[in-house]
């Protein structure tokens, strides 16, 4: 039996009658090799379980989590002894019941048992693309199984593969990026990714300083997965949008109609497993469809208070924080990325976005940065590079009606702030961003 | 522990390495989230495992297991040997390690009331009552508070025989309140963004009077909604100690990590715009500019006994007016540098590799307060708490927003003004620095969330501060 669903059980086996509760033990490898100067600095691994409990004592909600596996029984002891001291949570959606669910098939034996030996070799490809040049980043492997069970009897099991590697090369005096992510940790091209890297930082040589302002901008996937990861969390966040923090407003065309956003856990390409930290299925969501907001992610707190059902995004901290979704796609489009700067006459291509900031939640505006390769378009070519600037931009503002002039034929799965795995997305081609800052501040 | 620990030191030493060392760590921490006057997340956790370190020819290898067995322990040492074999596949430059006194020794922090012996009950009645206050006044929409405790058991054993064992023990928490208006929200928090921690007990908490700062702090963030916004121009700049000591710690407590200068985050975090040949002549900022890296401060966030490569928490002397002096540094990026190791380094729990970190990087006081740098100050805006923050990868080009303004005009505070954001180059803004407080303003305020490396790590970080002045700054940026 896998070990999480022994865990599980024994724990399930504990609570017996004496409180509802849901079970969820998530475990396995994971680990991480680093490289900066063209060297690896750092390499990590890490096995270990970590068992969720939380129950409800009479609608007096506690909840716990344990890497202490020796112990469990005191520790199933303790979550309820301090359940029964709580307030009555008037709020307690209670469990998931007896559901099917999907299993994705996101696991890749090969992935899980990736060995530091196999992480060095797409390192070495990673540097070895960029001769003369100084690489930095990481290639990370992980295999995790998780298991839940509760007590009103539904049980899941599922387990999910990633793999990424992530670099960049730097000249003396410009930078480029490339990014890979899949469950596959044999689809990893460590020598096509430095390629990118080293191809972005060469063309970034003798980059100048740009004067600020608005420019129309073709924005690589990594700079889109920023944009989509925090339309999720600030916007489609089931949470954020019941306090009225959301720019969310549902039924409304609030974007360019060749917008289509969703949440889709169980996609071919998604990372991941078939449900939630309460247990509920994962589905496909429908957030933006031809410009038009149609949804946003539920857990069973926010979904029964909202008088839906929850779209099984009842992950860790959403209590908190809320339900985010973080199997997002944007649907891509026909042009290639060529084919957008082709079109630009005058404007700049983005490789990626750097700390980004929210300075209202409801308008969705943000500050940042440029980083890792920026350029001038003039006349449909890149003619040169500019140093990294800031901007100050609505993210759901530049994405309006008539905004969008492409979308790209080219989705992955994009880096973003938030970090890798979370969006697949395509370049965008865009009529204006806000830039406010340049090097000179 | 110490049998545990040392079990994984013997094991990758057997396997070939020429060094390691090994953390125990048993780690508790508790949560608790109130929103609107009802108990919104009351989280528990216990991380508890094993994490060791070794080192072969140049070649780092980490291995952490939460299977706290004597077998678990040497086994996880000897797959840290292994990586470390492997790292050496793809190798750099030797990696000596800066020589440190081997101690034996115990330490733990001085705290009066154990916030684990506090009653969950109590403390969700403290933020009831302090959401519920704010909730009354008009316009609130959201009161959220929160309360966090850790404590935190380290035994650590190097193969240099060091043998320290440390109890440290973390608390805090905050409040904000949140007014929706017409397409925006604004916001208040107390004691700061993201809440004020400390070192110490429930005795911390108690402190900052939450409830006598509730009403005013929902009054102000109700009464935003209907200031005007900051003009865009250039002016004097007085902010508020908690926004100085996040200031610190983006353009100067990042931009001294040594790890950073040297380049091995360049990917990620970033590196900075230091570079070591110009210590001790570069000029960081106006003659005001007194900074230091303290991890000895009672009561701060990141005040220890040792850091977690087992060498003593010191102070160090990063800028001495205006002049840079000083990195954060650990064993192996100090003695590449050539440079005495700071005691920076630090890692977030038994499963993560300790980095360069960190510890108290304050601003020592000035002479004056904050009510002597108002009537001093003709044309300017008074910025407070931060709602927004941004920095460029080398910690240069900034900006940040804060949650509230007041203009200043001829010596008097003025109207309030909402959406106030300021923005810079790192040195030049620091040039800037024509006044600075003292005396009781003068704060050890406490970052919980400071996120670094890959694994992402969050560190506990201070930042002592108090009300200061720049000359001319550009504000007002807007989307």
């Amino acid at each position: 039996m896998n070990r999480t669903i022994e865990l599980a059980s024994h724990v399930l086996d504990t609570v017996g009658d004496r409180a509802e509760a849901e079970i969820v033990v998530g475990g396995g490898v994971s680990a991480l090799t680093r490289f900066a100067n063209s060297f690896i600095h750092q390499n990590v691994a890490e096995e270990g379980y970590e068992v969720s409990l939380r129950v409800a004592v009479d609608g007096r909600v506690n909840a716990a989590r344990t890497t202490s596996l020796d112990n469990l029984d005191g520790f199933v002891d303790d979550t309820i002894e301090i359940a029964a001291l709580q307030r009555v949570d008037e709020n307690w959606p209670g469990l998931t019941p007896p559901l099917d669910v999907t299993d994705p098939k996101h696991y890749d034996e090969a992935t899980a048992e990736a060995t530091p030996a196999d992480r060095a070799g797409k390192v070495a490809d990673f540097v070895a693309a960029g001769p003369e040049m100084r690489a930095a980043g990481f290639c990370e492997t992980m295999g995790h199984n998780v298991a839940f069970v509760n007590t009103a009897g539904h049980r899941a099991f599922g387990r999910y593969t990633r793999a990424t590697i992530d670099g960049i090369h730097q000249t003396g005096a410009s930078a480029g990026s490339g990014h890979a992510t899949s469950k596959h940790f044999g689809d990893l091209d460590g020598a096509a990714v430095g390629a990118l890297a080293a191809g972005r930082a060469q063309q970034g040589l003798d980059a100048f300083d740009l004067k600020p302002g608005e420019y129309e901008v073709v924005l690589a996937p990594e700079c889109v997965g920023t944009i989509g990861i925090f339309l999720s969390f600030y916007g489609f966040n089931g949470k954020q949008h019941a306090e009225g923090q959301s720019f969310v407003e549902l039924g409304e065309k609030q974007f360019d109609a060749s917008i289509n956003f969703f949440d889709h856990a169980n996609d071919p390409r998604a990372l991941g497993v078939g449900f939630d930290a309460e247990g509920t299925p994962r589905q496909r969501l429908e957030l933006v469809t031809n410009g038009v907001t149609k949804g946003v992610a539920h857990d069973r707190r926010t979904a029964t208070k909202a008088g839906v059902h929850s779209t099984g995004h009842g992950d860790p901290g959403s209590e908190q924080w809320g339900p985010i979704p973080t199997h997002l796609f944007l649907a891509e489009g026909e042009k290639s990325v060529e084919e957008m700067i082709a079109s630009v006459d005058r404007g700049l291509y983005v490789s990626t976005f750097n700390y980004c900031r929210v300075l209202d939640p409801k308008t969705l505006a943000v500050t940042g940065l440029t980083r890792n390769g920026t350029f001038m378009i003039e006349n449909g070519k890149i003619t040169g590079a500019v140093t990294n600037l800031r901007f100050t931009q609505s993210f759901v503002e530049a994405l309006t009606q008539g905004r969008v002039h492409a979308i790209g034929n080219d989705s992955r799965f994009a880096d973003s702030e938030f970090g890798p795995g979370f969006t697949h997305v395509p370049s965008l081609h865009l009529e204006s961003w806000n830039f406010t800052g340049g090097a000179a501040g | 522990m110490f049998d545990l620990a040392q079990a994984a030191v013997e094991g990758a030493l057997a396997a070939g390495a020429q060094y390691a060392d090994a953390r125990v760590v048993v780690g508790k921490n508790q949560s608790i989230a109130v929103l609107n006057a009802e108990p919104q997340s009351i989280d528990q956790a216990e991380r508890a495992g094993i994490g060791v370190r070794a080192l072969t020819g140049s070649g780092w290898g980490f291995y952490a297991t939460s299977d706290m067995t004597t077998a678990a322990a040497r086994k996880a040492g000897e797959q840290s040997a292994a990586i470390s074999r492997a790292s050496a596949s793809v190798p750099g430059p030797d990696m000596p390690l800066a020589d440190i006194p081997v101690v034996e020794d115990h330490y733990e922090t001085p705290h009066d009331e154990d916030p684990f012996a506090i009653p969950v009950a109590e403390k969700v009645d403290l933020l009831i009552a302090v959401t519920k206050t704010m909730q009354e006044v008009d316009g609130i929409a959201l009161a959220s508070g929160n309360l966090s405790f850790w404590d935190t058991n380290k035994w650590f054993v190097s193969s240099q025989g060091h043998r320290i064992h440390q109890h440290l023990v973390e608390s805090g928490g905050g409040y904000d309140a949140t007014a929706l208006g017409d397409g925006e929200t604004q916001r208040r928090s107390y004691p700061q963004s993201f809440g004020q921690y400390e070192t110490g007990g429930y005795e911390t908490v108690r402190r900052w009077d939450y409830l006598g700062n509730a009403g005013r702090i929902a009054e102000e963030a109700a009464a935003l909604l209907s200031a005007p916004e900051l003009e865009e121009g250039e002016k004097s700049l007085i902010l508020e100690g908690s926004q100085l000591a996040l200031q610190i710690h983006e353009s100067v407590g990042h931009a001294i990590e040594l790890d950073r200068i040297l380049g091995w985050e360049a990917a990620f975090a970033g590196t900075s715009h230091l570079e070591l040949e110009k210590l001790h002549t570069h000029k960081y900022g106006s003659p005001l500019m007194n900074i230091t890296a303290d991890a000895t401060l009672p009561g701060a966030l990141g005040t220890f006994g040792y850091d977690d490569e087992g060498t003593a928490a010191q102070r160090v002397d990063i800028v001495k007016e205006g002049t840079w002096t000083g990195v954060l540094s650990g064993r192996d990026s100090a003695s590449i540098a050539g440079l005495p190791p700071g005691g920076m380094v630090r890692a977030d729990g038994y499963n993560r590799l300790p980095m360069v970190r960190m510890t108290n990087v304050g601003i020592l006081p000035g002479d004056s307060s904050l009510d002597e740098i108002v009537a001093d100050t003709k044309d300017g805006v008074y910025m407070a708490t931060n709602r927004s923050w941004s920095i460029d990868d080398k910690r240069l080009n900034f900006q940040f927003g804060c949650e509230i303004g007041w203009e200043v005009k001829n010596g008097k505070l003025g109207r309030m003004v909402k959406n106030p954001t300021y923005t810079g180059i790192t040195p030049q803004f620091w040039a800037q620095l024509d006044m600075l407080a003292g005396g009781d303003e003068w704060v050890h305020w406490g970052t919980p969330n400071c996120g670094k490396g890959q694994p992402m790590q969050v560190a506990h970080t201070g930042h002592s501060a108090a009300p200061g002045r720049f000359a001319t700054v550009r504000v007002g940026v807007r989307a």
